[in-house]
């Protein structure tokens, strides 16, 4: 038996097939939610899955290659290849509102807007994942992962995890 | 008869030179790890060293392919000798007490960032792409390392004079960074890489606003000490690399 063009899967079907795929430090949030998946295409039968890595040295990067492999394998697609791309750089201005959302619930900051303009870099206005306060202090720059910096809040005392703009 | 492919020199020495910097400046921070004098700096130092491996790879990833004789990025890491080793002499430095490591860093940083900005617009689609990638990491390392220079320079008596004994121990090896060699000026030329005279200058007049707000002197004047761009190295890498590249002459494509 062959697999013909009638049963291979929309690139859409395979695109919601990613939003099942987690973030491996980050579980509440899907790889597609972070903006990680830059494209995906059929070349001739081959299933392409493009990604870009979010910071160089990220230790998770490998591991979602092979999450995302995992997840077609499972959908059925055996002709699969995951591609990198380095440009246009990774930006947490791709992170999804719904993500952004679910960073809150989850107890992380998420990452302020308009991190492609250098000067909004700095001194971003973080609110408290816990009670919502603006008044909130960054006690470091780098956190438990290359993504996150450490802060606190000076209304509840909570210390969290932001997602620093990038 | 098979035509060899023929290396472009200048292109393959550009990736060693910044791939290099980029992997010994990151296993002499790692080297803090558990051991810095705080939490927050414990986990920052860490994660520098963490993007400069992960540049790294795409560095020495890009040479073995410029190269063409099927070298990957940990051949060319583990398996060359020092005076094959590109990198400049301040990232060979000793860690020394934090107000070292972090001068270090900073210096580097002060280069790092606007050489990368430069490289965007290199002529070669692959430099530009890993410059483009790396520029925002370099960003976020100078953001920190021009902080606490400020904070520590501009601090106690004693911050104040470790900080000053760490500038005067290492200004003159930041020289190097920016002095052009031959193939310097070829990749300038070619739109490849850009202008070292033009970083440097810029670097210096970013230096001095960071030291009058950190209240520290720099020895302007003092001789460059050069020649790890070239594979004349300080007695320092021989004793890196025997650590560094233990495991892989011992165990010959040991894997985990």
């Amino acid at each position: 038996m062959t697999t013909g063009v009638s049963t291979r899967p929309s690139t859409k079907e395979v695109w919601s097939w990613l939003e099942g795929v987690p973030d491996p430090e980050i579980p509440v949030v899907s790889v597609v939610d972070l903006g990680i998946v830059r494209d995906v295409a059929f070349e001739g039968e081959e299933l392409v899955v493009t990604v870009t890595p979010t910071y160089s040295g990220c230790p998770a990067t490998s591991v979602i290659a092979l999450e995302i492999e995992a997840a077609l394998r499972r959908r059925g697609m055996e002709r699969i290849r995951i591609k990198s791309r380095l440009s246009p750089a990774w930006t947490t201005d791709w992170i999804s509102e719904k993500a952004r959302l679910k960073l809150k619930a989850y107890g992380i900051a998420p990452p302020a807007h308009g991190a492609r303009c250098v000067g909004d870099l700095k001194n971003p206005v973080v609110e408290c994942p816990h009670c919502g306060s603006a008044a909130t202090e960054q006690v470091a720059r780098f956190g438990s992962t290359p993504c996150k910096a450490s802060w606190r809040c000076r209304d509840c005392l909570e210390p969290f995890d932001y997602f620093k703009s990038f | 008869m098979t035509t060899a492919v023929k290396t472009d020199a200048a292109l393959f020495e550009l990736a060693l030179r910044m791939g290099d910097n980029a992997l010994i400046l990151a296993q002499r921070v790692g080297a803090w790890c558990g051991h810095a004098p705080i939490l927050e700096e414990d986990i920052a130092l860490a994660n520098v060293a963490l993007d400069l491996i992960g540049q790294t790879k795409m560095w020495l990833g890009l040479a073995g392919e410029i190269e063409g004789k099927g070298r990957s990025a940990d051949d060319l890491a583990f398996l060359r000798d020092a005076r094959a080793f590109r990198n400049s002499l301040l990232v060979e430095q000793p860690n020394g007490d934090f107000a070292m490591t972090l001068m270090r860093q900073f210096l580097f940083d002060a280069f790092h960032h606007p050489m990368l900005v430069g490289l965007k617009s290199s002529a070669d689609a692959r430099i530009a792409e890993i410059a483009e990638k790396a520029e925002k990491e370099a960003r976020y390392h100078r953001e920190r390392s021009e902080d606490l220079v400020i904070r520590l320079g501009d601090g106690t008596e004693e911050s104040r004079a470790r900080m000053q004994g760490a500038l005067d121990a290492l200004y003159p090896f930041a020289g190097e960074l920016a002095l052009a060699d031959a193939i310097d000026a070829e990749l300038a030329t070619r739109k490849i890489a850009p202008d070292l005279a033009a970083i440097g200058a810029r670097v210096c007049d970013y230096l001095k606003t960071v030291f009058a707000e950190a209240t520290l002197n720099a020895p302007w004047d003092a001789a460059v000490r050069k020649g790890g761009k070239q594979g004349a190295h300080s007695e320092e890498l021989g004793y890196i690399l025997a650590e560094m590249q233990w495991l892989q002459r011992a165990y010959p494509g040991a894997k985990w």
